[in-house]
């Protein structure tokens, strides 16, 4: 199979970017989205010219590394990440169109790779249970009811790739932000801190950049976790009691 | 071909586990009864006042089960960290995508599980190549490991009473292991980026991310800092410690095609092993039974399918060859469902060494299912038949999703096709009881290190041992070797931190300056196919001396047709992945090398001169030792250093599964 592939090269995050347009040939449909790039990328290298930088590492859909933009839907056609995405899925001959996530608060750092550090500063404002190593209670001490355990792993699920931001018109990181904060609200381990913790995670969420939530529901559709709206709405109803009742009840 | 490493008159290689040693390694693990020793050696440990604890400075490199959860320990302890990983964030480190289950001798299903029992299956699936000491202490922390992690939030699966659920894994008799649907690692992962994140909150964990270290600093024979390379600017840091962690994990993409993420890599442990570390047991590689098997040369990773799926899945080849009918419609009778009939008392969860061969067998034999005949049914008809398909889909649904989207079949109707791959590193670089290295200072912690897991490692102990190692172990030991060392002596000025630093630089430009026209990763490519064809899942004399010379041949070419086109500064993948590859190539020369001197068939290692029909036949009379691999100079011979392995409290039997 042979395609065009219209792909965003930028020299770093200072330099303006610009579409470049190849072509590969010989792409079998079993191949990985990320393989087919592999093929064009020795090539590039074998001729001597720069290759298409991008993230990518596990290729298995749970690091959450990938992140490609390919014709305008975030990780592609299909449900899952950019490397669990196969050239079956396109038309022999097509052109495509590769971009990086598109966020002020994801700045490119070079071609299709941005700096999601954004993530992991929202993470670090409070996605967490505060616990030291050792001294931890029988694991078996507190029961957890298996229908919230199982919509705590629903959440929990979550592998950061970003993909919600990108297809959100807003640029927002509501889903980002809501699996966390409901799979730890979810769980008696994380209740103790729930309302500091959505406080902080949210006000951090807005510090860096990110958009507010307007319904659209994008985010929700390209997760490659699947993980659901809901999860924001009950991030809403714990941002609102935290705040009209800062004191425990 | 030209032969790799001149001997200059020396002993062949197949003599070199003769040699005398010239060195003598201390395992430093303490007398007394198994149970008693770890509490003993914390007894004797030392202590740094807490408010000493802010002025020494450690640093950990990589950042997965056993780097993160050992860098928020130490920060939680009050020392300053600082962790570094060659991923956009540490949650992305390959932990993240161990699927099945974590081992603890809990007993909550009052099955006969004790910290003996644990001890014990784990020392014989290592085929008795480990330390007892260690393997013991690692039995003991898996209790805690539960409890920590339940803690910390992380999501157990759960029974309707609240109580934590279990299930039996690949090499077990009991069900021990504790799970997160099919993404434990995940789980436990982000929940040491969890703890990671509170200390950088709180200002004790400063975190380089797109960081790659290229060099081991020692000053005056001990670790005293490590060289990176930011991988967004380009630019060569220097960054000195009083302490440095190496838990970079395992060397899997040596054999290209494994099921590691394609970023692990060998780098850093083998740059440490190149300023005088030791690097232990590096034939010990685990093949893991259940995989998709490959399907084409353009393929880059291979997709592990969990072992987890062995508790219910049966495992089957047509009795006949070349036997090409879809599989539904050939009859029970024409069936062999090989490993039930081989090993009767463990059947399907026989362990992964031995049910690897088992696949590797039917297919040499012409009962490989699929088009290139590389594979093995594994059947849920019977499971599905026997619980229903809710419930298969309740255990399984994600690894099910997973294989119909991957291969495009639906494993709920057509058996799933299945094939070893590369899993896994039980060698490393060698440690003693502290988890230290030889060099001082220089602690090794997870999969990067050698000490647990012997010749073979057990399903779900994986994440057992990076947890247990970072949450319990080096926290101890490295606060005991602090106690003897000046805080603060963190200058980066020194002749040392120049001259590792001049040659990381040089090597990078000598990357650069070949200008050949072949891109690194066809040599990847290449050196993959040499190292699983000639030391796989099985290895004989003559292939391994044979694939030492291919390998010599390939790093001539590498070095005169590589390609790594961008050069200035900035982002640079190319670059980045060759100097990855040049270390692979080098090593397989030391793995190659370290299954050619082990005359004996142990665990993962199974040469074929040293079997008894089909099973591997261990030599403790010649081979009851860890080999620690000296370097001694570019192109030179490794020198070999043993550790004799004493077993003073299990009697070491023939391991049978049968």
């Amino acid at each position: 199979m042979k395609y065009t592939l219209k792909i965003w090269r930028q020299k770093d995050s200072a330099a303006k970017g610009a579409f470049e347009t190849h072509t590969v040939d010989g792409i079998v449909p079993d191949m990985s989205f990320l393989e087919m790039m592999d093929v064009l990328n020795d090539r590039l290298i074998a001729e001597g010219k720069d290759p298409i930088a991008f993230d990518h590492d596990c290729r298995e859909g749970i690091c959450g590394s990938c992140s490609m933009m390919i014709d305008g839907k975030a990780h592609g056609p299909t449900r899952g990440t950019t490397c669990q995405t196969y050239m079956r899925n396109f038309k022999d001959g097509k052109t495509i169109v590769v971009e990086p996530w598109r966020a002020r608060a994801f700045p490119v750092l070079c071609d299709l790779v941005v700096d999601r550090s954004s993530f992991d500063r929202i993470q670090q404002a409070g996605g967490y249970v505060s616990v030291n190593t050792g001294g931890a209670p029988d694991g078996n001490s507190v029961p957890v009811g298996k229908v919230k355990a199982d919509l705590a792993m629903d959440a929990a699920q979550c592998i950061g790739c970003g993909a919600c931001v990108a297809a959100c018109p807003n640029a927002s990181a509501m889903l980002f932000v809501a699996a966390k904060v409901g799979h730890l609200a979810l769980l008696p381990q994380g209740e103790t801190e729930g309302k500091e913790r959505v406080r902080n995670m949210v006000a951090k969420m807005d510090a860096e950049g990110f958009g507010n939530c307007s319904n659209n529901y994008e985010c929700e559709a390209v997760c490659p976790k699947e993980i659901s709206a809901d999860f924001i709405a009950l991030m809403n109803r714990d941002y609102l009691i935290a705040n009209a009742f800062p004191k425990p009840l | 071909m030209r032969q790799a490493f001149p001997t200059k008159g020396k002993a062949s290689p197949g003599l070199l586990w003769e040699l005398e040693d010239a060195m003598k390694l201390d395992s430093r693990v303490p007398p007394g009864p198994l149970a008693e020793k770890w509490d003993r050696c914390k007894l004797e440990m030392k202590l740094v006042n807490p408010a000493n604890k802010r002025k020494y400075h450690v640093i950990v490199v990589g950042t997965g089960l056993a780097g993160g959860s050992c860098a928020a320990s130490l920060a939680e302890l009050g020392y300053q960290v600082s962790t570094y990983c060659f991923q956009d964030s540490p949650r992305r480190a390959h932990s993240i995508a161990a699927q099945g289950g974590i081992n603890a001798a809990k007993n909550y299903r009052n099955d006969g599980d004790s910290v003996d029992r644990l001890f014990i299956d784990t020392l014989k699936g290592g085929d008795y190549r480990a330390r007892e000491g260690n393997v013991y202490r690692l039995a003991q922390m898996s209790v805690n490991i539960i409890d920590q992690c339940v803690a910390q939030g992380v999501p157990f699966a759960r029974e309707y009473g609240g109580q934590l659920d279990n299930r039996s894994f690949g090499g077990a008799q009991v069900s021990r292991t504790f799970y997160c649907r099919g993404q434990t690692g995940q789980q436990l992962l982000l929940g040491a980026y969890a703890s990671l994140n509170r200390q950088v909150a709180l200002g004790n964990v400063k975190s380089h991310t797109r960081h790659e270290m290229l060099d081991l600093v020692v000053v005056n024979g001990v670790a005293k800092g490590i060289i990176v390379r930011n991988l967004v600017t380009g630019a060569i840091e220097r960054h000195s410690a009083d302490a440095v962690v190496l838990a970079t994990g395992g060397y899997g993409p040596v054999f290209y095609l494994s099921t590691n993420a394609v970023g692990c890599n060998v780098s850093a442990t083998y740059r440490a092993y190149r300023r005088g570390a030791l690097f232990a047991n590096p034939c010990y590689t685990q093949i893991h039974p259940t995989c998709i098997p490959v399907n084409g040369d353009f393929q880059s990773k291979l997709t592990l399918m969990s072992e987890s799926l062995r508790n219910d899945g049966r495992i089957w080849v047509p009795k006949s060859k070349g036997d090409k009918r879809n599989p539904a419609s050939i009859p029970e009778g024409e069936r062999d469902y090989y490993l039930e009939r081989k090993y009767p008392s463990f059947g399907n969860l026989a362990p992964r060494d031995i049910a690897s061969r088992a696949a590797k067998e039917a297919c040499d034999e012409g009962k490989g299912v699929g088009e290139l005949g590389r594979g093995v049914y594994l059947d849920f008809a019977d499971a599905i038949a026997r619980l229903g398909k809710k419930t298969i889909q309740e255990r399984y649904g994600n690894l099910f999703d997973m294989y119909a989207h991957i291969t495009g079949e639906d494993p709920y109707q057509v058996p799933m096709r299945i094939y070893p791959a590369v899993h896994y590193c039980m060698g490393g670089l060698w440690v003693d009881y502290h988890l230290m290295s030889n060099i001082p200072g220089l602690f090794v912690l997870g999969e990067a290190n050698f000490s647990d897991h012997g010749a073979n490692r057990l399903g779900a102990s994986a994440l057992m041992q990076g947890l247990s190692d970072g949450y319990f172990v080096a926290p101890y030991t490295i606060t005991n070797y602090l106690a003897g060392v000046k805080a603060g002596s963190n200058k980066t000025d020194g002749p040392e931190f120049v001259q590792a630093e001049r040659d990381v630089s040089q090597k990078l430009e000598r990357l650069q300056n070949v200008k050949g026209k072949v891109a690194a990763q066809t040599f990847h490519r290449e050196l993959g196919k040499l190292v699983w064809e000639y030391c796989g899942m099985a290895r004989n004399d003559a292939g391994l001396k044979k694939v030492l010379g291919l390998i010599y041949d390939l790093r001539l070419r590498f070095w005169k047709e590589v390609s790594v086109p961008r050069t200035g500064t900035g982002m640079n993948q190319a670059l980045e992945y060759a100097g990855r590859v040049a270390d692979f190539i080098d090593f397989a020369e030391v793995l190659c090398l370290d299954a050619l001197t082990r005359e004996e068939s142990c665990g993962g290692h199974f040469r074929e001169e040293y079997q008894d029909e089909g099973e591997a036949k261990r030599d403790d009379a010649r081979f009851s030792f860890a080999s620690a691999w000296n370097y001694t100079g570019e192109g030179n011979k490794p020198e070999l250093v043993k550790e004799p392995l004493d077993y003073e409290f299990v009697k070491r039997s023939v391991r049978s599964y049968k």
